[in-house]
């Protein structure tokens, strides 16, 4: 009896659903809109994937046609000629122009340019805009989210060594969910790649960068809508945190290797061709090596972000209930695999950075067969 | 007569696709001959895949338009 009710209430749902389905298709078949729309998805993805001047989390219009942005200001620091502060709330998300003192700015792109009192943009030939851009040092989107990882971290980290002297070592709490993951770092990175000889004063930074570019890219998941480890400026500058310490760290093996890699084992003459060819492969190669971290680590996020929202697009461009449901059940396939990506992409630079470390710190005993 | 980008950056995700794909099939066979190094061979596994990776993403942004 209740099945069959449970049948003719979903045939009843179904029949209502294409019906509905139906009059929007005839609303939006024409070809105009359709561009119009994927344009606008591209433009939205666009926008996601770039660093903002205020946390919007969502903005919606209303039925009058007045939008709404939800989300709240962040401060705008600027250097033109002394320190320029005030709220980018002023930019009422970029239609407005924000007047401090005597200088007016106008965001554009989410840059902010140094315009007139009514905002005019002038463009130069390749239509780039050709105003003056202060030196920005806005605390931004990504640079709130970095910062509250950081305090995260402070006090998460800081918690735990204080909970581990109360407790007789013992972890307790959300350290019993920490401490595989650390002692994996210490004991299958660290240790494994670098050696039980110069491991220990490595260890603050490979266990810093793991848990920064891991608790980045879960926020890079949630609603929030963050994209920090999938901005260039920032994998960078992780990467050039492993260049410095590479190179500062290299005992004089390394540099040996680097400049002399044949050592003894030929007579002066016969290293002199080998080595014009050899020794601008291995200068180059230092540089390749973070250039390669910074790509894979920028690449994959912003890679995964744009598939996500892609799938997400095409709930919009189909417009019926299989198109939609498809594109939900990918995105949450894609979603899952995300938070696989973002360990392991973690865990790849933490390694390869371990690697280079330990090609830094190696020192072997010479003389013998190579 | 050119060729259009998107046929490169096809080209790239079938080169990748081919070594990270030859990487993980030689490691499972790896394994299978050596289950007890398992952990070993997974960490290289992981490493090398993201070597090639590194060098598809680079070729993949040489392709990007603009």
């Amino acid at each position: 009896m209740r099945n069959t009710l449970l049948v003719k209430l979903f045939l009843v749902s179904t029949i209502l659903f294409s019906v509905t389905v139906f009059a929007k298709d005839t609303e939006i078949n024409s070809e105009e809109t359709k561009t119009d729309l994927k344009t606008e998805i591209d433009e939205y993805i666009q926008h996601h994937l770039k660093d903002s001047h205020d946390f919007s989390l969502f903005s919606y219009t209303d039925t009058e046609g007045h939008e709404h942005h939800v989300g709240f200001p962040l401060p705008i620091i600027l250097w033109d000629d002394g320190l320029v502060v005030f709220s980018s709330s002023k930019f009422h998300h970029g239609e407005d122009v924000a007047t401090s003192g005597d200088n007016h700015y106008k965001l554009y792109h989410e840059k902010i340019y140094k315009t007139d009192a009514n905002g005019t943009i002038n463009y130069d030939a390749e239509h780039h805009p050709s105003n003056i851009k202060p030196l920005d040092f806005s605390i931004t989107k990504s640079v709130m989210m970095i910062l509250i990882t950081g305090f995260l971290m402070l006090l998460l980290f800081g918690g735990l060594a204080k909970s581990y002297s109360k407790n007789n070592g013992i972890a307790k709490g959300v350290g019993r969910f920490f401490e595989p993951v650390i002692l994996y770092i210490r004991d299958d990175i660290a240790i494994a790649t670098i050696g039980e000889k110069s491991y220990q004063k490595y260890m603050p930074f490979l266990l810093t960068i793991f848990f920064f570019i891991w608790f980045l890219n879960m926020f890079g998941l949630t609603p929030l809508g963050v994209n920090v480890t999938g901005n260039i400026a920032i994998t960078s500058a992780l990467a050039i945190l492993t260049f410095l310490i590479t190179n500062f760290t290299g005992t004089k093996d390394y540099w040996k290797h680097l400049f002399d890699p044949l050592g003894d084992s030929m007579p002066w003459y016969a290293k002199i061709p080998l080595y014009i060819i050899l020794i601008p492969i291995e200068v180059l190669g230092i540089f390749i090596k973070p250039f390669s971290l910074l790509i894979r680590l920028y690449a994959n996020m912003q890679a995964g972000h744009i598939v996500i929202m892609s799938l997400i697009g095409l709930m919009f461009i189909f417009k019926n209930w299989i198109g939609s449901s498809l594109s939900f059940g990918l995105a949450f396939a894609i979603s899952l695999i995300e938070i696989l990506v973002a360990l392991l992409q973690a865990y790849i630079f933490t390694m390869l950075s371990a690697l280079y470390f330990g090609f830094a710190s190696e020192e072997h005993e010479h003389a013998e067969a190579h | 007569m050119t060729i259009p980008r998107i046929v490169g950056a096809g080209l790239i995700v079938i080169g990748v696709g081919v070594g990270i794909g030859r990487i993980g099939g030689q490691a499972m066979e790896a394994i299978a001959r050596q289950p007890e190094a398992y952990g070993k061979i997974q960490t290289a596994m992981l490493i090398v895949a993201a070597l090639i990776e590194g060098i598809g993403f680079a070729a993949l942004f040489a392709t990007a338009e603009n």
